[in-house]
């Protein structure tokens, strides 16, 4: 147990903490992906859909019992991710306080891995915007709880929110290729013959998902959904 | 060709520093960048001027001791080569040349361009070792070895030690450095005595220097006069993994992995 918690005061734990509870996010970005399509087929089948969310998991669990279990979990995961980010990003901060002239010439950084930080800003921020909008309704002009397909397609009748989206969108396509790369190395994935197939991997990952989010609003602001 | 460089010149490690301009005159295609460095330092010891402090010893890339962040570069733009390995051929005449000293807390800058990298000799001290006796040249093939292993464990151990992978890191971060040096003995049977100890004691000591934490940039590989590969980043972060959830005790454990 001493080591365990060693590890987890160590600068190698905390990133095995962020790695870990990034593959939560991203399966639970690929089951709201696949959750967020169910728009194309029609309000029925995406009422219903959100209305399974509830019921998920009776009769061992009580109506919307399951899905709190799952929001504790990821609010759990968040808190964790964000605090070892800010953790570490202060230990690296702390680590060179006489900068570089005229900076250091990226060579083998991406421009993902050198936004990861406060790309991770813009995704917490833009979490809690969209919970506001979908979830308690707050920031959203006419919310009518229960009413998921209405919300929605309301929701994104407003040009300046669908660009938001698309912004956040963005930071999460970047976050993700730089992401699950990165998590694959610090869970120490490492194979010769298999290294080559972990960047593919993170692109396949980075695409699908922006793909997969950014298609519903851009086919409601286009018409396409109504 | 004629080149403008500019120097951080630091009188020691408390007092403030500040690039001075030079210029360096007629120099030839031919000389290194160290030579460079030589006629500049000859022109100012004429002119009764402090010379330049740099570090540098072997001058053909073993010892690591010559670490200069030019442009912005970790030993500047060669690739897979020490500064001292790197020849004036690679720029032109009127260049503007910007040289730093590695940026790092954890390297105390001593004088003008020379840091006090014994950060990494304590992080060695640590775990950086075998306790094997290992006597005389034993016969060849007396101790079988994987050869995929045996060739990884040379290419972890071709690291000099020169502390680049820091100076690159946007991070300030070590990790290159600690995972060639934990791979490069874990990765053999006279190493696997003291293997996780090794790798929970290195890691420590590399935080409690005050480096800074590995976002996995991979700019380490890109200026290692070695080119080591981050792939010893990921077998570090599983070596520490394991280590720290194994509760029982070291044992003597022959064949690595
Ligand atoms: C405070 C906000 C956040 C910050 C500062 C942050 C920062 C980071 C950093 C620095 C990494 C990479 C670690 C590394 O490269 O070594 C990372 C990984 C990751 N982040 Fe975030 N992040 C934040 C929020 C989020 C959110 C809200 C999500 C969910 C959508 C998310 C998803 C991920 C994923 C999937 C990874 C890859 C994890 C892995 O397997 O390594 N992050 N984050
Ligand atoms: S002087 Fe020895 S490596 Fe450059």
């Amino acid at each position: 147990m001493r080591r365990v918690l060693s590890l987890y005061r160590s600068s190698v734990g905390k990133k095995i903490l962020m790695a870990v509870t990034g593959v939560v996010f991203v399966l639970f970005v690929f089951a709201h992906m696949f959750g967020n399509l169910k728009a194309f087929y029609g309000p029925e089948k995406f009422n219903h859909y959100a209305e399974f969310l509830r019921d998920v998991g009776a009769p061992a669990f009580g109506h919307g019992q399951l899905l709190w279990l799952f929001r504790v979990v990821l609010l759990f995961a968040v808190v964790i991710h964000a605090l070892a980010a800010f953790q570490l990003w202060r230990m690296s901060a702390v680590a060179r306080p006489v900068p570089y002239a005229r900076g250091l010439q990226p060579e083998e950084s991406t421009y993902a891995s050198r936004t990861m930080r406060w790309g991770g800003v813009i995704l917490l921020a833009f979490v809690v915007y969209h919970l506001l909008h979908f979830t308690t309704g707050t920031a959203h002009p006419d919310f009518v709880p229960g009413a998921a397909y209405e919300n929605l397609v309301i929701g994104f009748q407003s040009i300046p929110v669908v660009i938001a989206y698309l912004v956040a969108m963005g930071a999460l396509c970047l976050h993700l290729y730089h992401g699950v790369w990165s998590g694959l190395q610090t869970l120490g994935v490492n194979h010769q013959r298999y290294n080559r197939y972990r960047r593919p991997l993170a692109v396949l990952v980075a695409g699908i998902v922006f793909i997969g989010f950014v298609s519903v609003p851009v086919a409601i602001a286009a018409g396409i959904i109504v | 060709m004629n080149l403008v460089l500019h120097v951080w010149r630091q009188a020691s490690p408390t007092v403030k520093g500040g690039f001075v301009r030079y210029e360096a005159k007629d120099i030839s295609d031919h000389a290194s960048f160290l030579e460079m460095l030589d006629i500049v330092n000859e022109q100012l010891t004429e002119n009764g001027e402090e010379p330049i402090a740099f570090e540098h010893d072997c001058r053909e890339g073993i010892c690591g001791s010559c670490g200069l962040v030019i442009n912005g570069v970790p030993h500047g733009p060669q690739h897979g080569a020490a500064t001292c390995q790197l020849h004036m051929r690679h720029y032109k005449d009127g260049d503007q040349i910007w040289i730093e000293p590695w940026r790092a807390k954890a390297f105390p800058v001593v004088k003008d361009l020379v840091v006090d990298r014994g950060a990494l000799d304590r992080i060695i001290q640590v775990g950086g070792y075998i306790s094997a006796r290992t006597g005389a040249v034993p016969d060849a093939n007396a101790t079988l070895i994987r050869k995929e292993h045996a060739e990884l464990a040379m290419d972890a151990a071709s690291c000099i030690g020169c502390g680049a992978c820091v100076a690159a890191c946007p991070n300030a971060s070590a990790m290159l450095f600690v995972a060639a040096k934990v791979s490069h003995l874990g990765l053999l049977p006279q190493g696997q005595p003291e293997r996780r100890d090794r790798v929970l004691n290195l890691v420590a000591q590399m935080d409690s220097e005050g480096f800074g934490s590995c976002t996995n940039h991979a700019e380490c590989e890109a200026s290692c006069p070695k080119q080591i590969s981050i792939d010893f980043i990921a077998r570090l972060n599983r070596d520490l993994f394991v280590a720290s959830l194994a509760q029982t005790p070291e044992r003597m454990v022959a064949g690595a992995g």
